[in-house]
């Protein structure tokens, strides 16, 4: 290397403000993915804020459905606002996030591949997301004004190759980085399923992509004939069910993950739970077909199967519904399943509960009732479509993951911070932001199956009710949120110089091998991997030589 | 903390290999995605309207087939390149990535001379703007590959020459950079 580093403690001079822009120079020019990762997380959850505040606008104007002030085109951008912020504000750069920051450490390698497109994915995922908000507030976003639509599809397109950045990274450090002994068979549940939802954010990302360049080259041009055809349904997969299901995948790794440390014991038919994993993965085929909303016609009877052509139509309904629906709830299913039997009591087993184990439970099940609510809205018979059922599903889905997502933070806190969040100050938030998920979502289960469509106004004031729980709800996720990150930051600033143990959690797999924090590199010496618990197996080995010294 | 047994150091496993398969699977789900919409918009314009192509519009072909066999010499000369590499043979490698870009940079020049003869503006109806949104998106993959190529040839000229992992990933990119003009020559020439 011919270029000369110089570390920004040594080029930082005494002042306050010298060390303030050294510090930024050190994040902002970080190679290391646990920065990276950080810096996902952290905006992640501004954009989530944000959100809530249009779910919050959203709901106070759902209050009265017979006085609806807002106009058509203000509604139609504040929904497309609100999905769009739940799924690339929130959803993704949370789940990337975790994954650029655990990842490496889990598969035991140096560092992550591509460090520096993993960090240029942070800033152009950030760069996109400010100035489509800023698009968005001038009248920007689907259907809106010119010049401001422009920049949105221009600033989202940026967003998408962000993402894509860090999804490239992660797949290969997964691929190519993984410590020496660490077959595919061996990696950790988390990196697993980091693995899985790169790879499907490469496969309907880019697909996403392709429609943004075909909207901007229209829109831009003036020609606007694509724009009003409807070609942006071309793009309306990638903001709903079921490709949201790939966006929570790394929440329901993170669950499997935390099984074997919870529940102090193996994980048996680890195969299983891979094959679990890949079959959530599987809605990446949604995506990347652009596979929007279907619908399921039931005829009446659920025994309903007429002559042959009603058999073969059935089946064209159905084959799609159970692909794209019923494998990813399957895969689920499969955690779930192992969830049980990892919970089944057994003589002298003992359990350990960590802070992230409630969050990252929740959230599991947060994500596991939106699913099922995705699987029975194309039905046509209950009339769902239309409703704000739909919505509903996706706030599960999505708050679910957050919720996973402040698990993985808790998990890896010491990892990143150096610090430990007490299982008594999280369990309290996380029993809020499930309040405050269900809350925000399960009325509007309800109002879907009594008939209120999607937009604000409804004519039977029975359902306003329903609207008043839903805003509570946005509220208390607002507040978890912000609970959340202040205790975080009030951890984190009080830190005091007494370290903490590299295996607070008596875990098993080997990020829990190096120190707390992890340095830059992770590891000074890369371990050796015997097994899918190397760690367990160290401690295992240690009880059975102290047991025959003594 | 439980001290687990330092292992060797980690066998290299092809890290710009994995990078380049995974950005061409980029590559090649955005343009299929791109030419899907493409052939869902050309049916229902041929099912409504009778025809796809503007009338008035001829796709010049003699320059889209040239494209297609300019690939045969891009993937000759960045297998060159990585044959080279192979054996030390530094001028052969530097004179095969500098052929890669040249002919690469020949494609888009045809790309522009079918802009320029089609007489088809971007305002033009929904086949102008998905064409020039489909073949542009093409045009930055191709300056996207020529500043790989570029990056390449500058590190061996630099005397970085044990870098053979980074042609054969070069390799990997001009392959996948080959596939997906393949299918939009199809589609988008030769079916049209």
């Amino acid at each position: 290397m011919t270029t000369i580093d110089s570390s920004p403690e040594q080029a930082a001079g005494s002042s306050t403000i010298e060390r303030f822009l050294a510090a930024d120079v050190d994040w902002l020019t970080s190679t290391d993915s646990k920065k990276t990762g950080r810096l996902f997380i952290g905006t992640g959850l501004i954009g989530l804020l944000a959100t809530v505040v249009i779910n919050v606008l959203i709901s106070v104007e759902r209050l009265d459905g017979a006085d609806v002030a807002l106009d058509a085109d203000s509604w139609v951008q504040l929904f497309s606002a609100q999905r769009f912020g739940l799924i690339f504000g929130a959803a993704l750069p949370i789940g990337m996030g975790l994954a650029l920051a655990a990842v490496p450490l889990q598969v035991g390698a140096r560092s992550i591949a591509f460090p520096r497109l993993a960090q240029m994915g942070f800033f152009m995922w950030f760069g996109g997301f400010a100035l489509a908000y800023a698009a968005i507030i001038g009248n920007g976003g689907f259907g809106g004004d010119a010049d401001m639509v422009d920049l949105f599809f221009a600033a989202h397109g940026l967003m998408v190759l962000g993402l894509l950045a860090g999804a490239a990274s992660v797949v290969t450090t997964v691929l190519t980085t993984r410590a020496p002994g660490m077959t595919m068979r061996r990696v950790p549940f988390f990196a697993f399923s980091a693995f899985i939802y790169g790879i499907g954010l490469l496969l309907v990302l880019p697909v996403l992509l392709g429609s943004l360049v075909y909207l901007f080259v229209d829109h831009r041009s003036g020609s606007g004939l694509l724009f009003e055809s409807g070609v942006s349904e071309y793009a309306q997969w990638a903001f709903g069910q079921p490709t949201s299901f790939l966006y929570a995948l790394p929440i329901i790794g993170l669950l499997a993950e935390l099984l074997p440390v919870t529940f102090a014991k193996r994980t048996p038919f680890r195969g299983l739970v891979f094959g679990g994993l890949t079959l959530i993965g599987v809605a990446a085929l949604a995506g990347s077909t652009q596979q929007t909303v279907f619908q399921v016609p039931w005829e009446g009877s659920q025994l309903y199967i007429g002559d042959s052509d009603d058999v073969t139509t059935k089946l064209g309904d159905l084959v799609p519904w159970a692909l794209f629906h019923l494998l990813p709830l399957l895969g689920a299913g499969i955690v779930l399943l192992m969830t049980l039997f990892m919970a089944k009591p057994e003589k002298g087993a003992k359990i350990n509960i960590i802070g992230a184990f409630p969050f990252a439970l929740f959230g599991f099940f947060m994500v596991l009732v939106g699913m099922a609510g995705a699987a029975i809205l194309p039905f046509v018979d209950l009339e769902l479509l239309g409703t704000v059922f739909d919505e509903a599903a996706l706030v599960y889905v999505v708050y679910g993951l957050v919720l996973g997502a402040m698990g993985g933070v808790v998990y890896w806190a010491p990892k990143l911070w150096g610090v430990v969040l007490d299982l008594k100050v999280v369990t309290p938030l996380a029993l809020l932001g499930l309040l405050g998920t269900i809350a925000a979502s399960f009325p509007h289960y309800i109002a879907g199956f009594l008939g209120q469509e999607a937009g604000f106004a409804y004519s039977d004031s029975d359902l306003q009710i329903w609207n008043i729980i839903v805003l509570v709800g946005h509220a208390l996720m607002a507040a978890t949120v912000l609970a959340f990150v202040g205790l975080l930051a009030k951890t984190v600033a009080g830190r005091d110089d007494e370290p903490v143990a590299d295996d607070p959690f008596d875990a098993h797999t080997i990020e829990w091998a190096t120190t707390s924090p992890a340095p830059a590199d992770n590891f000074v010496d890369v371990p050796m991997i015997t097994s899918a618990e190397p760690l367990l197996d160290a401690k295992e080995a240690n009880r059975v030589t102290e047991g025959s010294d003594s | 903390m439980e001290a687990l047994p330092a292992g060797p150091a980690p066998a290299p496993r092809n890290q710009m290999v994995a990078g380049a398969t995974v950005a061409s699977v980029a590559m090649a789900m955005l343009v299929g995605g791109m030419l899907g919409v493409w052939a869902l918009e050309r049916r229902e314009a041929i099912d409504a309207e009778g025809s796809w192509l503007p009338s008035g519009v001829t796709i010049p072909e003699v320059p889209s087939n040239v494209m297609l066999i300019a690939f045969l010499g891009i993937l000759s000369f960045a297998h060159w390149a990585q044959w080279s590499a192979k054996r030390d043979d530094r001028p052969h490698t530097i004179f095969a990535l500098g052929s890669t870009a040249f002919v690469a940079v020949l494609v888009l020049n045809a790309q522009f001379y079918i802009y320029n003869q089609m007489d088809l503006g971007v305002a033009d109806g929904r086949y102008g703007s998905m064409f020039y949104a489909i073949t542009g998106a093409f045009c930055a993959l191709m300056v996207a590959g020529i500043v790989f190529t570029l990056v390449a040839l500058f590190r061996y000229l630099g005397g970085r020459t044990n870098e053979s992992e980074l042609l054969v990933a070069h390799t990997v990119i001009w392959y996948a950079l080959g596939v997906v003009y393949s299918a939009i020559w199809f589609v988008v020439y030769v079916t049209k």
